[in-house]
This record gives structure tokens, sequence and C-alpha cells, in this order.
């Protein structure tokens, strides 16, 4: 059995001795038999290299696949080496909470540069420390936008069903006023947003790239919403602003996403990384923490937790929200990632992405997989399938190839900048394959 | 401690001013600002909002507390000194200069104190 | 130290991505972002000495003694890490079909029976992805309940004022009102206030146990008794597991539902604030309201399902997976005999330095005696030489020993929250008992050190006021 406890018996037995005890069942006076158990039905301890065994055999009963087409909300994307190693260091592993500035200064220094990397990603004003993911980020930034005069969102119905599902669950709870926002060729139907937008709900909520990769038509909804008194919540695949208009320029009010794409593994699907950014008149709206710059006793710059008096520590039932922790070390994760790759690589990620969906986009289409619509897309997108998809699906699997997610009875592709062309000609060469053997059968 | 004569006070540490347009500028006592501490932030009402004697109309943050600022009368949000945005210091520095809000269409009133009442009211609270 | 973007140089930088060998796509002006995102660029050397700088400024667990109180700042296994890093398991989509990720769905299930066992539950979801998060999906559990049998005047929630702020701060996110009651003498639950409280109008109670003042609350089986004979459900906040883990069993003390921390109890790191990970267990009556999808094991196969009356989802896919691995991994290497013996140390551990302590520190409450933490009351220190818990905690940095938890409970003036853990040697706590001694003498003989304090850290005590009046929360390129 592997035990963290340093002490010796002989040392307990000391230890006890000088508090007048016998033993450590004399420490729990207080409970209750009936609270107690005797024995948990636990296996025995196991000594370390048992345990590796344990869970690398466990590992070993997933299937990895080195050639992904599956994005969906999650993306396997190129991580440099130097972002494990540094994010790997037990200080940034081990700390707690910077609540004690003075020796903290290594965390809350990373967390303000990440906060302005994402302020500058997403062209906004204000960023917090993070939240848990994507999803939570989008439910959080609707609560922002209530207040005593509006409430309710209007959601783009061509957002990730998870986020909308996330999103309900919480308005639900507090009794803000959900609505979906149809959509049409598989972006916002303008005419459902104009109609729509006339009850007044405190904000709209968008996705772009949606769901099914595509770009919407942002600013004419923006302009939309805000002629209704609305704010708008632009949620962004971070990669994508690389190249792609920012929320701030579109002049959205709080830009949220799953940071995810950011050097965080896929990790089947967690921990990941909620990201939320604001403009200025929002900033005391915003949830979780947020790191600011001050002077200390001896004249230096120097970082601390700030604004705290909008959390729930503080202003308890009072707090625009319960969130206590942030992901900081996925905000690093983040942030390492951002810096490693510079303006010019993540442009570069962005472009290879887009570059090589619009490749397998065509080479798709000569195979018989069309596009479900013919708007612009980003690194996803949604093609009919001249078979059942989940049949292809699953042959594509034995052949070692994860490929685009059955969606609408078509499949939604993804690309990254891991996608290179040798790739891609394997996935429809395989892709052929299957396709020969199924007109044979 | 600074109590003016000419003021009137809440239980709760507001002070309450007649203005000349028939309205109410109310503020936070210099007793109360010693209380929070620095005040770093205001959140002010909006103008129009009604407000009710004995509700909450606005609250003010130190590092680590927030406080809610009780409304002594019933009526309609008139005005309110934005300048506290920018500098919530004046709450500590001046604080009968540093006027919240000012309420008109008052319809109700709280039971409010004379300097004199309020100030052995602050010095049995201190007890 | 430097900024990121101070450290940048223009045209600096790695490439590490190969040119991109299809025809570039094809955008519309409009869609286009108009200038590049201002990130640094610095070559790779520049970057890792950066961050090594960042982390000689950051104590971690392994920096020394780590007494935060309420936070089980507990070693973190190494393996662990080891293991959760895996390509078995970092490299898995989220959406890959069950078949081929059987073990990861072995990872969630055997890792809910676990737990389901130690806290007295029978199902659980790994949904919630932080103690509050756990908290809110508590509640909505709660929630779910009474609007299942019609119930709907059931709309507050009972938390004893000694919580922790999320406790209010979530009943409110999941549409309660909150009702607080007041502590007794001793620090438990005041049992008389409590039967006041409670009506028709209950939903439930949320209780942490031990309570944040590291009493284990003896009435503990009569408080839930008044709130199920009230028709209240009872919730136990598991911040504080640590202390009882093999020993009482929230099932056992009569909580329907339950969140316990993988981050504090079950040894996961902190991250300097998260990735954390706080799970829901509840008894059977809730299960059909679990959040979705769960999994369940038929004829050895692993599957995902809905509960039937799901209350839907807290968060995207299936909560924060790498770090349910660490404590599957943690847990198996206790096991039966390591899980209540990591508690009984624990105890152990804050009864001895307590006891070291109580000559000349007053303890909230006047407690002799306590769980896995115990909380200093200072206020007769800084009625006698001025000096506070702030100054106490900033001396504590000039030791290198991370502060306890200032200021909470709230009930209690001066307090510091000292939790030492079970991974602490006596050494360790002796020397730290001798710190808090010599800072009681510097209190008497010399208050101005204290209140000056720190002075050997990397910087002094901050400016907060400035911090949160003018706030500068990202860098400016401008300036």
């Amino acid at each position: 059995m592997a035990s963290y406890v340093p002490s010796t018996k002989a040392e307990r037995q000391t230890m006890l001795e000088s508090l007048g005890l016998v033993s450590t069942a004399e420490l729990y006076h207080d409970v209750p038999p009936a609270a107690r158990v005797e024995t948990l039905d636990l296996p025995e301890g196991k000594s370390e290299l048992e345990v590796v065994d344990a869970i690398t055999a466990l590992a070993g009963k997933n299937q990895v696949f080195h050639s992904v087409f599956r994005g969906a909300g999650a993306y396997k994307h190129y991580i440099p080496a130097v972002v494990k190693a540094i994010t790997s260091r037990e200080e940034f592993v081990t700390a707690y909470t910077p609540y004690q500035a003075e020796i903290s200064q290594g965390v809350l220094q990373s967390i303000f540069e990440y906060q302005t990397q994402i302020c500058e990603l997403t062209g906004m004003d204000v960023s917090n420390a993070s939240v848990y993911d994507g999803a939570t980020a989008a439910a959080e930034a609707v609560f922002m936008c209530q207040d005593r005069r509006r409430t309710g969102v209007l959601a783009a119905a061509t957002a990730n069903p998870q986020v909308l599902d996330v999103m309900r669950t919480y308005c639900e709870s507090r009794g803000v006023p959900f609505t979906l926002l149809p959509a049409k060729d598989y972006a916002v139907d303008p005419d459902a947003l104009a109609e729509q937008l006339k009850s007044g709900p405190a904000c709209l909520f968008l996705q772009n790239p949606n769901y099914y990769g595509v770009l919407e038509d942002v600013q004419p909804a923006v302009d939309a919403a805000h002629a209704a008194g609305a704010k708008v919540i632009l949620s962004v695949n971070p990669i994508s602003l690389g190249l792609l208009k920012t929320p701030g320029e579109y002049g959205a009010d709080i830009a949220v996403g799953e940071g995810q794409p950011l050097g965080l593994p896929m990790s089947f699907g967690g921990p990941y990384l909620g990201f939320m950014a604001c403009k200025q008149p929002l900033m005391r709206k915003l949830p979780g923490r947020i790191v600011g710059q001050t002077t200390d006793s001896r004249g230096n710059r120097c970082f601390v937790l700030t604004l705290q008096a909008r959390e729930q520590h503080i202003r308890r039932e009072k707090a625009s929200s319960n969130i206590c922790s942030n992901e900081a070390l996925c905000a690093m994760t983040a942030s390492v990632y951002l810096a490693a790759m510079g303006p010019g690589g993540l442009r570069q990620a962005a472009e290879s992405s887009a570059s090589h969906a619009h490749y397998l986009a065509g080479q798709l289409s000569e195979l018989g997989f069309g596009l479900k619509t013919s708007k612009p897309f980003f690194h996803e997108f949604l093609t009919d399938c001249p078979v059942n998809p989940e049949l292809l699906c699953r042959k594509l699997e034995a052949k070692g190839i994860l490929p685009g997610l059955p969606l609408e009875s078509g499949i939604l592709w993804c690309c990254t900048e891991l996608n290179r062309k040798p790739q891609i000609d394997g996935l429809t060469a395989a892709i052929e394959e299957v396709l020969q053997d199924e007109a044979a059968v | 401690m600074n109590i003016p004569a000419e003021l009137k006070y809440t239980k709760s540490h507001e002070w309450l001013k007649a203005e000349a347009d028939g309205s109410y500028a109310i503020g936070l006592t210099d007793y109360a600002q010693k209380q929070l501490g620095d005040i770093v932030f205001i959140n002010l009402p909006a103008e129009g909002d009604t407000v009710t004697a004995g509700e909450a109309m606005a609250d003010v943050e130190s590092v680590k507390a927030v406080s809610d600022v009780f409304s002594p009368v019933t009526g309609t949000i008139a005005a309110v000194n934005e300048d506290l945005m920018d500098e919530p210091q004046q709450m500590n520095q001046a604080p009968y200069d540093a006027w919240i809000a000012k309420i008109g269409d008052v319809t109700a009133t709280e039971e409010l104190l004379s300097a004199k009442e309020y100030e052995t009211f602050c010095s049995s609270a201190k007890e | 130290m430097k900024l990121l973007f101070e450290r940048s140089r223009p045209g600096r930088g790695m490439e590490y991505l190969p040119a991109c060998n299809t025809p570039p796509a094809e955008f519309a002006p409009g869609q286009l972002r108009n200038a590049p995102p201002r990130l640094p660029e610095l070559s790779e050397v520049d970057l890792d000495r950066h961050y090594t700088e960042l982390g000689k400024q950051t104590h971690g667990v392994n920096d020394g003694f780590y007494p935060l109180g309420s936070c089980t700042m507990k070693y973190n296994p190494r393996v662990n890490e080891a293991l959760a890093a895996l390509p078995g398991f970092s490299e898995l989509h989220p959406l890959q079909p069950a078949e081929t990720v059987q073990g990861a769905l072995e990872v969630l299930y055997r890792t809910e029976k676990l737990l389901c066992e130690i806290t007295g539950m029978t199902g659980m979801t790994m949904q919630p992805a932080a103690g509050a998060h756990g908290e809110y999906t508590g509640l909505l559990l709660i929630r779910r309940y009474h609007q299942s049998r019609g119930d709907m005047a059931r709309t507050k929630i009972i938390v004893p004022d000694s919580a922790h702020g999320t406790n209010p701060a979530s009943a409110a996110m999941a549409g309660f009102t909150v009702v607080s009651v007041p502590s007794n003498a001793q620090g438990g639950v005041d049992l008389d206030a409590l039967r006041e409280a409670v009506g028709p109008d209950t939903a439930g109670l949320m209780l942490t146990n031990p309570n944040t003042l590291g009493l284990f609350d003896p009435n503990i089986l009569e408080i839930t008794r008044i709130v199920h004979e009230a028709g209240g459900l009872c919730y136990y906040d598991g911040a504080n597991l640590n202390a009882v883990m093999g020993h009482a069993r929230p099932g056992n003390m009569g909580f329907d539902c339950v969140h316990v921390n993988l981050h504090k109890t079950f040894s996961t790191p902190h991250g300097g604030g998260g990735p954390g990970s706080g799970p829901v267990g509840c008894k059977a009556f809730l299960e059909q309201f679990l959040p979705e999808p769960r999994v369940r094991c038929v004829d050895g196969e692993y599957r995902f399902f809905t509960p039937k009356h799901s209350l839907g989802r807290v968060r995207s896919f299936y909560g924060n997976f790498a770090v349910v691995v660490r404590a599957l991994a943690y847990i198996l290497s206790l096991g039966r005999g390591g899980i209540p013996e990591a508690a009984e140390n624990a105890v152990l551990n804050a009864n001895y330095l307590m006891n070291r302590l109580a000559g000349h520190y007053d303890m909230a409450c006047g407690h002799s005696s306590c769980m896995h933490e115990f909380v200093i009351d200072l206020s007769r220190l800084k009625a006698e030489t001025g000096v506070t818990a702030m100054d106490v905690a900033k001396r504590l940095l000039d030791f290198g020993i991370h502060p306890p938890t200032m200021y909470f409970p709230l009930i209690v003036h001066e307090a510091l929250m000292v939790e030492p853990t079970e991974t602490e040697s006596p050494e360790t706590l002796d020397k730290a008992a001798e710190l808090f001694l010599q800072i009681w003498q510097e209190a008497h003989d010399d208050p101005e050190l204290l209140h000056t304090a720190p002075h050997t850290t990397p910087i002094g005590r901050p400016d907060e006021v400035a911090a949160a009046r003018k706030p500068v929360v990202r860098y400016s390129f401008e300036s």
C-alpha cells in the first residue's frame, strides 16, 4: 500500500501521548456511532508499481487516433513541447489560488499576461482569469447581461448544442427566459432574429464560426441586437482569431469561448478553459477572478487579485456568480502557447487549418460528399454522405482514422494544421475503399 | 466625529439634506466611512429608478467588504453623483460633500434622527 | 520582473509549424481582422527563462509548509501526474465512439463507485469542474426533487453563518433564497435556531461537517433529522471530507447529496487556482435527476446514458476527466487501509500543532481539540499589541511558510485557520510551532516588525486599494 504520511508509527504514538491520548480512535470522539463506518468496501491499497500497471491497462483499452478529422467542440492542434515543459513546473502545478501576493507573483503575473493576450485576441477591454469551460463561460455571460430592466437570452440554435444545454440549465435555475433563435440554411435566420428581438431580450448569444463551421453574418446580427437594446455575446474559436475579425471589431459586448485549442490536450473533455472578456462598462459584472496591477510597499510594480468585492467570498448570496476557482493552470497553458506561437504562428495555425479544411471539402465533394450549405466556413464543414454515415465512420475507425462527427444525416468534418495533405489524401483513399466495398455488396 | 447639525440621519448611517428644489441629497456619514475603511467603488442607482425607504439603493465596496446604502425615503432618483465612480475616495475624504444621489417625488420617509440623536446612537453602537 | 510583452522583439520567434502545402482558403475582407493580435514575439530560450523566473516567485506545496485552512494542501503524488498524461487518456477526443474509449469510461465508472463507497452515496456525476460547481449541481438536484413532487413552495436553503461564501452564492444561482442560521457557542449549528428556521418553505440545508471551525458537529444526526422532518433535503459540502474519510460517511450522517473536492481530499493538484473537480453524489432517490451523461456497465461493456429526469448538463462533456484519473490512482494507492489512515493523521497533525500553540494563542470558541484544522482567534493579541491576523500571516512569509487562511470563518474576527494535512512530518510541525511562538514574542517585543512584514519576499505588501480604485487589468502597449 502506498502511503504519503511521513510520520512513523512510533512518532504517531509520541504525538498521541503529547495530547494525552492512547489511540487515534479517540480523535473522533464527537462522531456519533450511527455516523461512523467501520471498514470501507474498497480494494486493498497498492504499491506504485501496481497502480501504474492498473491505470496503464485502462489507458490501453482506449483507441488513440493519430488521424483525427473530428472537432465539434474539442480540437486536436499541435502543442509545442515547451508548453508542457513549462506548465509542468511543480510551483505552478501545486500552488493554491494566489491569495498571498507576496509569494505568488509568478501565478499572478502569468494571469495578468493571459488576460492581456485574451483581450488582444478578442479585441475586448477586460478579461477575467478564466472559468471552467466554454459552455459555462457562455452561461455566465448571459447572467452578466441580466438586469432589472431586461431579462432573457436569445440564443442562436447554430451554436454548439452542449453549450446551449449548459446555458439552458443555468437559465432555468435563475429564472432567466431562454429562447432559441432558429436557423436557416445552417446559419442564423435574419428574419427570425428581427422578429424575436422585438420581445426585448437582455442579450443575443451567437457563435462564430458556428457549430456547423459556418461563418455567420455577424455584423447585421450585432447591429440588429444593439438597435433593439440587447447586448451581444459572441462565442468564438480562439485559433480562428489568428485570422478572423474579432468580437471587438464586430462591436460585441462580451466575448467567450472554449480555450482548449490553445495548447491543451483533448483529454477526453477536460480539463478545459473558458475564456471571458468584455467591454469596459461591463467590467464590474464580469464573474470570476481578475488580476490587477499595483505597487508594493517598496514601490515596485506587482500584481494582486482585484475587484474582489464582486465575488462570492465577500458578496455571498448577492454575488453575480458562485465561481470560486478559475482554471489557472489551463490559462497559463494557453498563455504559454500564445507566447510560443506568436502572432505569426497563430495566424499560420489558423490559415493551415482553414486551408486543409477547404482542400478536404474539395476532395470529398469529388467523392459525392456535397457541402450542406454554400456559406463560407473556417475549419469545419457539414457534408452529405453517400452511404450511411454511422457505417462509414465505423469502417474508417477500424482503419485507424477518426472521421468527422455523424450529424443531421451527414458528417461534420474538421481540419487543423495537423491534417496535412498526405493525411487528407489517406482519408479520401480510405473512404474510396469503403465506398467500393459498399458498392460491391 | 463629524456630525453636521443641519443634516438628518438614519440608523443605517446615511445622511439626508433637503435641497432647494424639494429633492433630498443622500450620502454616507463620517462614522460609516470610518467603519468601511478605504472605499474603492460605488454601485450607483440609475436616474429614474424608484427607491423605497429602508431598502438598498446603492452599495459601496472596500477591498474586502461590500455594504448596502439604504434609501431613507421613498421616491425617484433625480440625480446621481457620477464623480464618485472615478473618485470613490471622496466618500472617505469629505463624506458630507460626497452626495451619492438626489431623490425627488418623495412620498414617504423612514424615521430620521437629528444630529444630536445620531451622535447618541453612534456612541451607544460603539460600546 | 518584465512582462512577456516587454521581452518581445519584432521578428523573433520559433517556427513550430511547417509551411502549408494545400491552397490558401479565401475569405471576404470583411471577415478578416484588421490587425494581428499583439502577442509577444520571443525566442524559445527567452520564453522558457521567463517562466523559470515566474516559478521562482511562486510558492507551491514543494516549497514548504502550506497550512492553508479549508484548502487541504497535501502533497500531490508525482505518479498521478504521469498517469493522467498517458496518451491513452490525453489524446482521446471526447466524442469518440464508446467502443473506442472503454478504458476512459471505466475510469469514470470505477471512480464513481469508489467515491460512492467513501461518501455513503449510491450514484455520482463527475461533470462539475470545481467545488462551487458541485454545490450548484447538488442544489439543482434538490430543486428538481421538490419540483418533481409538485412541491413548489420550497424556495429556501438554510446555510450556517460559518459557511463558505460559495454556499449562499450557489444557492442564489440555483434559484433559492438563503436563510442564514447562527452558530452556537461551540461553533456548531444552533439547534433551536435551526428548528425555528425550518418549515414548509425549506428546500434544504447546506452543511460542511467538520465545519469551518474544525468542529465535527456532535448533533449532526439531530440536525439532519430536523431538516428531513420539515420536508427538506440535506446537502453535504465535502470541503472537509479529508478529516473523516474512512471513519464517518455523509450518507450515514443523514445527508442526501454531497460534493467532494478531488483537488483537496484526493490529492489532485490545485494548479494555482484550478483545474479542480467537484463530483456530486446522491442517494438512490435523487439519481434520476443527475446531469447527463452518466456511465453504466452492461455485460462488461461501458455505455453513456441519460438519467430519466436529468437536470441537463452543467458543463460540456464529462467534467475534468484528467483530474478524475489522478484521483482514481490515489484511491487505488491508498485503498481500504490508507484512506482512513490519511484522515486520522490529518486530524492527529492538526491536534498536535494546535496543542503546541494553545499555551499562547487563543483558539476560536475555546476549542481544545479539533478535526483536521483549527482556527486561531487573535482578538486578544490585537487588543494587547495591535498586531492583527494579517500581520502574523505576513510575518510567516518571511520564514517560508504559506500563511493559514486569514479572516475566515467570518464569525471569528481575527481568524487564522490552520490545516496542516497528513503529509507533513512531526519535524515540520515542530518547526512551524516554534515560528508561531517566536512571532507571538515578536508581537509583544517589536510589533512594528510585524506591521511591516514581510521583509524577505520578492515584493512587499501590495497596495490593494489602489488596485481596486483604478483597475489596471491588462498590459497597455501604448504607455
